[in-house]
């Protein structure tokens, strides 16, 4: 529900009162309306698959999928595959974006470096990265570097671009400020570029930690004996739906909770930028 | 006689793009006299901001020299003090962490550095808001603030580019005003680029007239007004402020014999 700060006198009349009720009332809607739409999706398809309007071996069920997630629990197995997806996606996430940085800013600093590379980084961006997939594991062998590197693969050229676009985009006329004040090149970065460039190196991040899990899933598909892209690859070849689904839940809460966290990073940031 | 602190001799400037060479400034020469203030005004392109960059250090010259303090520009020991157009404080720094910005790059976070800082703040009305945002300051007092970190670094040029432009009209005679005040009470030599020949008489002790690109000197009008001790205010009440503003904006717009 949103929170209403009182700023003057002026927020404790009855006109304003009720306005801040009316927004109050929208939000709440708003969030039933949300659960609610979840409920008749899980009870549409806990009856379909109970009634046999659609197959359970195949489509499973809610039901199922609680005594799934109970069993994993019990065993620890569930626990242990979130902690090895976690890991290599914010290793590969930290990786991304601190690569990033220094390319973006290798570029900005050399003119040359950037024009030279620009038509390799554009094409490397395009290239499907599932597709690097299989030449990795031949490379790296199967294990957590391959997944790992394969997270960055994922993610790191766009996020090389987005910065450097950010970085070059920064206001001329700051970065004359600081030569005015006789700063060097260094300080044009230190002072003007890098800050002036946090609130768009957050919302890259937020793009990049989504794509950093994209590419941990399609490692762990290839190349994993452990890990939730492993869960669903094994659970699908066996028909063990329960496995396959739950995974998927799992890993849309472990995406949301990541861009929730990046989000209210921002939102602490927008303060001061 | 006195020795000027800047001197501008025969300055060229050409501005390179891969279809064409353009000359920005031709044959430009005056003089800077300590605690002078001057007045550059001119039709936009015509070089002013050009100019400033040249004293600034920022370009090189194509042609001519140009000497701060009787050495070249590279040479030269001497602050020269530069505020632009906008205010461009950085708004993730306070107030004062803006104000220390040129100390700061300097590595001049020094105690006495530092009490200059407390005092110009004190001074010029900022220290209650030392340690707030840029954006919770208004216009006038951001630019305010824009000046006192110019002048935190003792400047002994001061270069002014247009820096009350972005200015509503009220809050820029405010400003001009008291910038102008502080200016003169800090005996600073300052050279002004504006648009506003207003601005310009008012605050200068000699008005340059450039002409269209390429910028070449079409005048340079002495101002004299007979009012004792005049701020930027006062001088628009000086009983020559007319004839002097209709002079200059004769001088503007006089055509230029090479270009008719």
């Amino acid at each position: 529900m949103k929170k209403i700060r009182k700023t003057s006198d002026t927020c404790t009349s009855t006109a304003q009162k009720d306005y801040v009720k009316s927004i109050q009332r929208k939000s709440m809607l708003i969030r039933l309306y949300q659960i609610l739409l979840l409920i008749v999706f899980l009870t549409s398809w806990e009856i379909s698959a109970r009634h046999g309007i659609i197959n359970d071996f195949i489509f499973c069920s809610p039901s199922k999928l609680l005594s799934t997630f109970l069993t994993m629990v019990r065993d620890g197995s569930l626990i242990h595959h979130i902690e090895v997806t976690l890991f290599e996606t914010i290793i590969g996430f930290a990786l991304v974006i601190v690569g990033s940085l220094i390319v973006a800013t290798l570029f900005w600093w050399n003119e040359t470096l950037s024009k030279v590379m620009e038509p390799y980084m554009v094409m490397l961006n395009a290239l499907p990265k599932s597709a690097l997939a299989p030449v990795l594991i031949v490379w790296l062998g199967s294990n957590k570097t391959t997944i790992i590197v394969c997270a960055c693969s994922v993610a790191i050229f766009g996020s090389i671009l987005n910065i450097y676009t950010g970085f070059v985009n920064v206001e001329a006329d700051k970065i004359k400020l600081i030569k005015t004040l006789k700063g060097n090149r260094f300080q044009c970065l230190k002072l003007v570029v890098i800050p002036s460039n946090i609130p768009n190196i957050i919302s890259i991040m937020k793009v990049n930690i989504g794509l950093c899990l994209v590419g941990v899933v399609i490692g762990e598909f290839l190349a994993a004996r452990e890990g939730l892209g492993y869960v669903i690859i094994y659970g699908s070849q066996t028909f063990k739906m329960g496995n396959v689904l739950l995974s998927i839940l799992i890993l849309c809460f472990i995406a949301m909770i990541l861009y929730l966290i990046l989000e209210k990073t921002e939102k602490k940031l927008s303060d001061y930028f | 006689m006195q020795t000027p602190i800047l001197d501008f001799l025969d300055v060229n400037y050409n501005y390179h793009t891969i279809s064409c060479e353009t000359v920005t400034l031709k044959d430009i020469s005056f003089n800077l006299y300590k605690n002078e203030f001057i007045s550059f005004v001119g039709p936009s392109g015509c070089g002013k901001t050009t100019l400033l960059n040249l004293i600034a250090g920022l370009i090189e010259a194509s042609s001519g020299e140009i000497k701060i303090g009787g050495k070249p520009v590279r040479e030269s020991t001497l602050n020269i003090g530069y505020m632009l157009q906008k205010d461009h404080l950085l708004e993730w720094r306070s107030i004062y962490k803006n104000l220390t910005l040129g100390l700061e790059i300097r590595k001049q976070m020094d105690e006495s550095h530092l009490k200059t800082v407390d005092t110009l703040l004190k001074t010029y009305g900022l220290w209650d808001f030392r340690n707030v945002p840029p954006r919770q300051l208004s216009g006038g007092m951001r630019q305010r603030a824009a000046l006192i970190r110019t002048l935190v670094l003792s400047p002994d040029i001061l270069l002014l580019d247009e820096p009350f432009s972005a200015l509503d009209y009220q809050t820029r005679l405010n400003v001009s005003d008291d910038i102008g005040s502080i200016i003169k009470e800090r005996k600073i030599s300052t050279i002004l680029v504006t648009h506003d020949l207003s601005e310009a008489i008012s605050m200068s002790d000699r008005v340059i007239v450039l002409s269209k690109r390429p910028g070449t000197i079409k005048a340079t009008i002495p101002i004299k007004l007979s009012i004792e001790n005049r701020t930027p205010k006062t001088s628009k009440n000086a009983p020559e402020f007319g004839m002097y503003y209709n002079k200059i904006w004769g001088a503007v717009h006089e055509k230029d014999s090479e270009n008719e």
